[in-house]
């Protein structure tokens, strides 16, 4: 977990960095793999969080020492971690009990696509080795708010929030909030609506890397 | 006197014929019944039909018996890691399942506890929900989903004693409990063995009752699948 190292500038510590800012004391939170994982690096000073991690287990607590890892101890993503004081470990059937049963307060993931009426896609791409859904499908059907921490588009400059998925769907009409390198978007009954927005951009340059119009809800407010 | 115990793996997995329904434990490596997976890859049956949640790795857990040629169709959430099983499905000699995690774990679940369907909102508006019944309720979209139960469940627990009762270690609890219960014949791999007495009776997650036969493993390899650390031990 060096992320905290890097400078902001990072686009990928940037998401994580304002998608910490998201969780609130007490909070149960299942984060997802990629820059989700990240967001435990920004936790905020006074704000105490406790991790599920869907395989089995709350109170996620760091990667291990080196030499102290431990085969009956990984995280949903299959990495080995450690406990933590009150730390509880639980069934697989159990853990997803907690989550389409509304007891998790917050999850934070990845997308490759999501549209204006909160429609997910982050499972499945067309001529790409098949993968698998994983708990994903569960959690946005079950958490109580689904933010996307994403980069704004794709390594070739295609945009990822779009007017309609065009991928399998992971869930219909789920995400409450998108975070990206450079905007805060929340999905509304009328629409994605442009929130915040990085210090280093234009409302104009965030709609031509978005494939569906923003609307603007006056003051944007700066990213921080 | 109540005898659940298999001198070896090789006995206890000895009856599986070829077409069986088999339930593996595990998520990842993590919790996988490894020295059960050998003696029935070293056993050479064929035509299975597995429900686990993934499939090992290439050269490890369910990846041997993927390699083995030994699985017909697999029911699970995420097969990501093994690069075998995508030219079989390609090929057409494996009919692959997917399923959400979720819904893999209260489908055992329910199997184990004789319920026949059940509705989650997992998966409504999506692939999974094709060809299902969705049926609302208090304004809410949920899917159908049925029980799924096998005729052999191959789990792994930490602790086990001569009655069956299990205790399982961290995160290696996963999906044993739920397989345990949802089988014809359960087969509980252990790295300790102890007598009646020994475990805490709070503390036992899956009673006896739920085990049919237990045998203590011979040798834990328990692969790490990705080895991510903060650092040196001081």
């Amino acid at each position: 977990m060096n992320e905290s190292r890097k400078t902001a500038i990072d686009p990928r510590a940037r998401i994580a960095r304002r998608a910490a800012k998201e969780l609130r004391d007490g909070y149960y939170v299942n984060l997802g793999i990629g820059i989700p994982t990240m967001v435990a690096n920004y936790v905020p000073v006074g704000i105490e969080v406790t991790l599920q991690s869907e395989n089995g287990m709350l109170g996620v607590g760091p990667y291990p020492l080196s030499g102290q890892e431990d085969a009956d101890l990984i995280n949903a993503g299959k990495e080995t971690i450690t406990e933590l004081p009150g730390s509880t470990y639980f069934s697989s059937a159990d853990s997803f009990a907690m989550i389409r049963g509304g007891h998790i307060d917050l999850t934070i993931l990845g997308a490759l696509e999501v549209d204006r009426s909160g429609s997910l896609a982050n499972w499945k791409v067309p001529g790409k080795m098949v993968k698998g859904m994983g708990g994903a499908m569960d959690l946005v059907a079950g958490v109580r708010r689904v933010v996307v921490a994403m980069e704004h588009a794709t390594k070739s400059g295609a945009p990822k929030i779009l007017n309609e998925c065009t991928l399998p769907l992971t869930g219909y009409k789920v995400v409450n909030t998108i975070i990206t390198e450079l905007a805060v978007i929340q999905i509304t009954p009328n629409g994605p609506v442009l929130e915040e927005i990085a210090p280093d951009t234009t409302f104009e340059d965030v709609q031509w890397l978005t494939g569906t119009p923003l609307l603007i809800r006056e003051p944007i407010r700066i990213m921080h | 006197m109540m005898n659940k115990v298999f001198e070896t793996c090789e006995a206890a997995i000895a009856d599986i014929p070829d077409g069986a329904t088999v339930m593996l434990g595990g998520f990842g490596l993590c919790g996988i019944p490894e020295n059960l997976i050998a003696a029935l890859v070293a056993h050479g049956v064929r035509h299975l039909h597995t429900i686990s949640n993934n499939m090992g790795v290439d050269g490890f857990g369910m990846g041997l018996m993927l390699e083995a040629g030994m699985i017909a169709s697999h029911i699970g959430s995420y097969v990501g890691e093994n690069k075998l099983l995508e030219e079989k499905v390609i090929a057409g000699s494996l009919d692959l399942t997917l399923v959400p995690q979720g819904t893999l774990a209260e489908r055992i679940r329910a199997g184990g506890a004789g319920i026949p369907a059940f509705y989650t909102p997992a998966g409504v508006g999506t692939v999974v929900a094709d060809g299902k019944e969705v049926r609302e309720f208090s304004g809410r979209s949920y899917v159908m989903e049925r029980a799924l139960t096998a005729d052999f469940a191959l789990v792994k627990a930490w602790r086990g004693d001569r009655l069956g009762n299990l205790v399982y270690r961290k995160t290696a609890r996963n999906f044993n409990p739920m397989m345990a219960s949802a089988a014809g014949c359960t087969i509980a791999e252990v790295e300790e063995l102890v007598e009646p007495g020994t475990l805490d009776p709070d503390s036992v997650v899956t009673p006896g009752i739920y085990v049919h036969r237990i045998v203590l493993g011979c040798r834990f390899e328990k692969r790490i699948e990705r080895r991510t650390t903060r650092g040196v031990t001081q």
